[in-house]
């Protein structure tokens, strides 16, 4: 599957002077932020800086408080909009991967493609086994996740994602649940779909990968971005203090 | 003493206790008068085959209905209770209340002389088994709607997120991601609800059962009636054991295989 060609004139991601409270806890102080379309952005900082709750808000799985949203020039935060027809194109992975352990690798591959995309079935098993080839692991269709490794559920989690055939993606700590030999192939199949020209947006604490993979990197604390730029840049000669005492404590 | 052989004594005491109730029992009771009030092997062959091709077929009947019935309305009842909009909230929460706090004889009484007050000139389709059904079922969905709520709310709070990133709607999935694994959880306390919905089925003997409707608890009074005997009631209870226990050892090996899976 080839990714969507970026069309360079329309940011995929456009965030603009976004608040988010809970209750009365402000973890959003007006955010101003980009993602170009085939660029990846990494986001780092401190647990609780706010990273996360971002990411979640492109897709609106947080509610913004105030601020605007948009994704390939459509407004998230609109009120009007179809929501769910804009998540189809725009792949998430979690975490705690969130697989469906009811259902098997190829199932889990499939339900959306049918009950959203309204692809056949046939076509739907189809691209299932493409993008399963892709992550490496076309050979555990008939697996449950439950009998996959931490490792091998994310590359299934990305697949999943993946055969939405979505314009962008949204990494959300995807190998933060993982033991450290894991990460590694998980990266790998980021790296791959980054070299394609896909549009990602990751918040991650593997700063190798920032480095390595990134066109920008975003740094955040205390729900404001303190730094950004250049991920060699950012990384090897930050300009800022709160961003070197981070870097010092991680690197 | 040591500690140990303390602890062995104490044992050997239960041990002793234990023996004695036995004894003390079997030379008490009188086996004789048991086993022909119990166990009349006279009255016994009588009681086929309309014990099983009567009673314990409308036993299963009944139950099986109210249970389909039941479950399919608490369901729905779980559903409106973790529904936003407020009255659908409050009505399955007060239906839930009033089923489960009273007793399921009144249900019985209530709609076997009710309905008819209440919608003059109309019946329950179905004759007996519709009332059994609507009623035991109405009781039965209140447990289950508290029972598939919680199997609901247990389902992990990623699946719904990870449901919804990939563009399903919110019904979608419902029913096809997060219903299915609750009721992978929640099947042992179903099984539950299945055997006590089997006991309860006795009830229906206040609606007044015709011959051909008659179930085990009915079967086995007439019987004890007509033949002074308390066999044909002790002949009941064992078909219910018959239902009830293979239901529960269900129940034991699923809660241990969910128990390894965890």
């Amino acid at each position: 599957m080839s990714a969507p060609i970026p069309d360079p004139s329309v940011p995929a991601i456009d965030v603009q002077d976004l608040h988010k409270y809970f209750g009365e806890n402000q973890v959003l102080r007006g955010i101003d932020f980009h993602v170009d379309a085939g660029s990846v952005v990494c986001v780092i900082g401190p647990s609780g800086s706010g990273k996360s709750t971002l990411l979640r808000c492109v897709n609106r799985l947080e509610e913004p408080t105030s601020g605007k949203i948009f994704v390939e020039g459509v407004e998230v935060t609109d009120p009007d909009v179809n929501l769910d027809e804009l998540r189809s194109r725009i792949g998430m992975v979690f975490q705690s991967f969130n697989l469906f352990p009811h259902l098997t690798v190829l199932n889990n591959l499939t339900i959306a493609q049918q009950k959203v995309k309204k692809r056949s079935k046939d076509e739907a098993v189809e691209v299932a086994r493409r993008t399963l080839e892709k992550v490496g692991l076309a050979h555990r269709e008939d697996a449950y996740p439950a009998h996959l490794s931490g490792g091998q559920q994310q590359r299934i989690a990305i697949a999943r994602a993946l055969s939405m055939s979505p314009d962008l993606m949204l990494f959300d700590e995807p190998t933060s649940a993982l033991d450290p030999e894991l990460v590694g192939d998980v990266l790998d199949v980021m790296r791959n779909l980054a070299s394609e020209g896909m549009t990602m947006m990751v918040v991650t604490h593997e700063m190798g990968f920032a480095r390595e993979v990134g066109d920008n990197l975003v740094f955040m604390d205390g729900g404001v971005i303190v730094e950004e730029g250049d991920p060699a840049e950012v990384l090897g000669n930050p300009q800022h203090e709160r961003t070197q005492s981070f870097l010092s404590k991680v690197l | 003493m040591s500690r140990r052989q303390r602890a062995q004594a104490g044992r050997l005491v239960q041990y002793a206790i234990l023996a004695v109730a036995v004894v003390v029992i079997a030379l008490v009771a009188d086996w004789t008068t048991l086993r022909t009030q119990f166990f009349n092997s006279q009255i016994l062959p009588s009681l086929f085959p309309e014990l099983i091709t009567t009673a314990l077929k409308n036993t299963i009947l009944y139950t099986a209905c109210a249970f389909a019935f039941g479950l399919a309305l608490g369901l729905v009842l779980a559903l409106m209770r973790l529904s936003s909009i407020g009255p659908y909230r409050w009505i399955s929460t007060t239906f839930v209340e009033f089923f489960r706090g009273v007793p399921a004889l009144i249900v019985f009484i209530g709609f076997y002389y009710g309905l008819p007050v209440a919608f003059p000139g109309r019946v329950l389709p179905g004759g007996t088994l519709g009332v059994v059904t609507v009623a035991l079922g109405l009781v039965g969905a209140a447990y289950m709607a508290e029972t598939i709520r919680a199997g609901i709310q247990a389902v992990p709070k990623g699946q719904m997120e990870a449901a919804r990133s990939l563009g399903m709607t919110h019904s979608r999935a419902m029913i096809s991601i997060v219903v299915p694994q609750a009721f992978r959880i929640i099947l042992p306390p179903l099984t539950n609800e299945l055997i006590l919905l089997t006991k309860d089925s006795s009830l229906v003997y206040v609606v007044g059962l015709g011959l051909a409707d008659s179930e085990l608890t009915d079967f086995g009074r007439r019987n004890l009636s007509q033949y002074v005997n308390l066999t044909p009631l002790f002949a009941a209870a064992l078909c219910y054991l018959l239902i009830t226990v293979p239901l529960s050892i269900v129940v034991r090996r699923m809660e241990a295989r969910s128990e390894k899976a965890r």
